[in-house]
């Protein structure tokens, strides 16, 4: 487009980015990324939140691009600081996250050479990327930054890395600054998909649409399509908030933590329609029993994902917007009260079952319900992570932040950050473990340097790693093996003051309300601590291998011997 | 995803660039599907390899190869020769033993086979032969008995027949690749406004 006098590598980088309209970075520096640093200075306009670990810096991204649905953007030097991105990529991969991560390398002349801080971090992050370049010729990195961002953008979002040697950032650069590629738009259906689909779906006597993250971009054609055919609706751990809690329809989420109703109409369902996901074994449970008596509609962007897991009738690939869109106009619809009538009484019991009992489960229950339809959730990974997916009732897409695919341990509290600079008009709650609270502590920092005020942290502290025990106890007898924290947990409200962040602490069904209020009404960002009784599981629950038939609905249930 | 295990003839079409061997292996490896054989070569349009695999499995696992390879942003078109009639050949190398007794008789099986001789030595004559899998196989067993001291064979090679290209055209108007940027290749310059052919590829 125009040719840049007086232009390094580095600042071609800064001017791509800019253009794509990216004004905030995460990032940590390194002497291999320092050029990219140095002309960071000349972008004032562009954002960069310093993290303090480069794992932090990309779930932030991933927190800000999940609630934004916009392309998050991590920067990191070579060897040691491109490797702590890989978990992030790995989970940006898992959950269809777009994102870019920019890293250093050393000069062109040394790769290869095992120079000091060098990493092959296109070897180790093939895997785990949609996408990565090295860059060897500075003109061609407005070029390739551009592309990447398209290609993490498009079709099914994902990660790219762009790796850039030092001297490749320091270089004078003599290319062309490209302008931004068109928005990539939607994949239309074809129209003889959408028929077969219609068709199927008018001979259904029990259907359900099974709503995954895929559809976080399609609510209001998703929920109008439901509403439309009066589809009993479930929404996987992913697609939570892309179908309105509060409607009569939606049976909350499948699978092995997943909602009485939810996997009782999948296993007796004679239409699935699912759109946006990917039939993770989380959600099918032992896949040959999976809604056994149903024939399936997919709905997926990702023709690889059609037909991969589950055998499939009838598929479309398409965004699933445009799909959803498509089914609604495609024909009158048909609807079924019987099944409605059914589902309503499974769904009455998964009512009688919300806990009520002191316990991790009446704590995530409290602090959920006082959340603002627009106020955004983010967890960590573990049993307040099932419980919150459980409590939790999302009225929007895009509210509910979380590491569904690689269940990745502290990603809740910098997702959480991300998010919270995103939108700083809403609140941004993350409810963490204090196992996994402590994988990523150290952003509290972060907190701190950029006077974030709007994230409020919830660790749910029963002095385990819960889900491990739980597991333990069921299939291991009780043999707690390396699960213990509470003898070295620090005090965490120390933890948070020693950032200068507020503290509370709650540590009964009493003293918790008045807590939650002081934790939430306190100018700025605020932790709470709800220590809680250490043996308490999550249920309900499909043992790994199991069907979703099989499930066992009660604590009381598991220690009768309900496990396998 | 059932059905019998058998040979799957896959060509794929790739941008020429570092990693793409790495690339596709790697997604073969992971999810373990065997690779009997494989060739890479360039094309007549520089930028752009062809690579033909033999891959073994069900049809449910070669086609879920093929889904996986097609989403690799370095592939531009994936052929499936089972799907049309196609040509195939494969060349092989192979070094037989001989004495005095059997020179002659190994020199007429090879004559039978179109074989030709690329090398002699005293105890041995080397053998080029090309051929479709069988008559390769075929080759081999022949000259089994009198002692084969080894073999190199390069894995398939594969043409679709007839007048058609295999691949298609608007695969020129993707690229953007170091490789296909050059002032040489206008007619592979990306057309960035064509979004929607773009996004097929991906």
């Amino acid at each position: 487009m125009t040719q840049q006098a007086d232009m390094s590598g580095a600042k071609a980088l800064w001017h791509t980015l800019a253009a794509h309209g990216i004004d905030t970075v995460f990032g940590y520096p390194g002497g291999a990324i320092m050029p990219v640093y140095d002309a960071l200075t000349y972008y004032p306009d562009i954002r960069h939140i310093l993290a303090r670990h480069e794992q932090g810096a990309i779930h932030a991204a991933e927190g800000w691009a999940k609630a934004t649905g916009q392309i998050g953007v991590c920067i990191a030097t070579s060897g040691p600081g491109a490797t702590n991105l890989v978990t992030g990529l790995a989970d940006a991969m898992m959950d269809s996250v777009p994102l870019l991560a920019i890293t250093g390398n050393v000069a062109r002349h040394l790769i290869g050479t095992d120079a000091f801080q060098e990493a092959d971090i296109t070897g180790i992050t093939l895997p785990i990327t949609k996408h990565n370049y090295v860059v060897q010729d500075p003109d061609d990195l407005p070029r390739i930054v551009a592309e990447a961002i398209r290609i993490a953008r498009s079709g099914r979002p994902g990660p790219v890395l762009v790796d850039i040697p030092k001297d490749v950032q320091l270089a004078a650069f003599g290319g062309e600054l490209v302008a931004p590629h068109a928005d990539p738009g939607r994949l239309a259906p074809d129209p003889q998909a959408i028929q077969a689909a219609v068709t199927l779906l008018q001979t259904a006597q029990r259907p359900v649409l099974m709503v995954g993250g895929g559809a976080q971009g399609a609510a209001a054609e998703i929920t109008a399509f439901a509403r439309a055919w009066q589809i009993p609706t479930v929404t996987t751990l992913m697609g939570l908030g892309a179908f309105p809690a509060s409607d009569p329809l939606w049976l909350g989420m499948p699978g092995m933590h997943g909602s009485v109703a939810a996997n009782r109409a999948i296993s007796e369902a004679d239409v699935l329609i699912g759109v946006g996901l990917r039939f993770d074994d989380r959600v099918t449970g032992r896949v040959k029993d999976f809604a056994r008596h149903a024939q399936i509609i997919h709905v997926d962007l990702d023709a690889a994902e059609i037909g991969k897991i589950v055998r499939t009738q009838v598929s479309v690939r398409a965004d699933a917007a445009s799909a959803a869109q498509a089914l609604s106009e495609a024909a009158t619809p048909y609807v079924h009260p019987e099944w409605t009538a059914q589902i309503q009484t499974w769904k009455a019991r998964d009512q009688q079952g919300s806990p009520t009992a002191w316990g991790a489960g009446s704590a995530v229950r409290q602090v959920v319900e006082r959340l603002r339809p627009d106020d955004i959730l983010s967890t960590d990974v573990g049993q307040h992570q099932m419980l919150a997916a459980q409590l939790a009732r999302f009225e929007k897409p895009r509210r509910w932040i979380t590491s569904g695919g690689l269940g990745t341990m502290g990603f809740g509290f910098p997702a959480a950050i991300g998010a919270a600079l995103a939108e700083p008009q809403v609140t941004s709650v993350i409810i963490a473990g204090d196992g996994g609270f402590q994988m990523t502590a150290q952003e509290l920092a972060t907190l701190t340097k950029y006077r974030i005020q709007n994230v409020k942290i919830c660790i749910i502290n029963n002095s385990f790693l819960g889900m491990v025990r739980q597991w333990q106890e069921l299939f291991h007898e009780r043999r707690y093996s390396e699960v213990y924290l509470g003898d070295s947990n620090p005090d965490f409200l120390k933890l948070a003051g020693a950032y200068g962040i507020e503290g509370f602490r709650a540590d009964s069904q009493d003293n918790l309300p008045a807590a939650i209020d002081a934790w939430l009404a306190h100018p700025g960002s605020a932790l709470l601590e709800v220590v809680v009784p250490q043996e308490h599981g999550v249920f309900p629950m499909v043992p790994a291998g199991a069907a979703l038939h099989e499930m066992i609905e009660t604590e009381a249930e598991a220690s009768q011997g309900g496990s396998k | 995803m059932t059905g019998m295990e058998q040979d799957h003839l896959v060509s794929v079409i790739v941008r020429d660039e570092p990693r793409v061997l790495t690339r596709i292996t790697a997604l073969f490896g992971r999810r373990a599907y065997n690779i009997k054989s494989l060739s890479v070569g360039s094309t007549e349009h520089p930028g752009l390899s062809r690579m033909t695999f033999v891959v073994t499995g069900n049809r449910g696992i070669v086609e879920q190869a093929m889904k996986q390879l097609e989403k690799l942003i370095d592939v531009v078109h994936v052929i499936d020769h089972s799907l049309e009639k196609f040509v195939d050949r494969e060349l092989l190398l192979v070094k037989v033993h001989i004495t005095n007794d059997t020179r002659v008789e190994v020199r007429h099986i090879a004559e039978d086979f179109r074989a030709r001789i690329v090398d002699v030595g005293r105890h041995a004559l080397t053998f080029e032969v090309t051929g479709d899998e069988g008559k390769i196989t075929a080759f081999i067993e022949q000259m089994r008995p009198f002692g084969i001291l080894e073999t190199m064979r390069t894995g398939r090679v594969a043409l679709t027949r007839g007048s058609n290209a295999d691949i298609p055209s608007h695969i020129y108007h993707d690229g953007e690749t170091a490789a296909l940027k050059s002032p040489t290749q206008t007619a592979l310059l990306p057309r960035e406004q064509d979004a929607q052919t773009v996004e097929n590829l991906f």
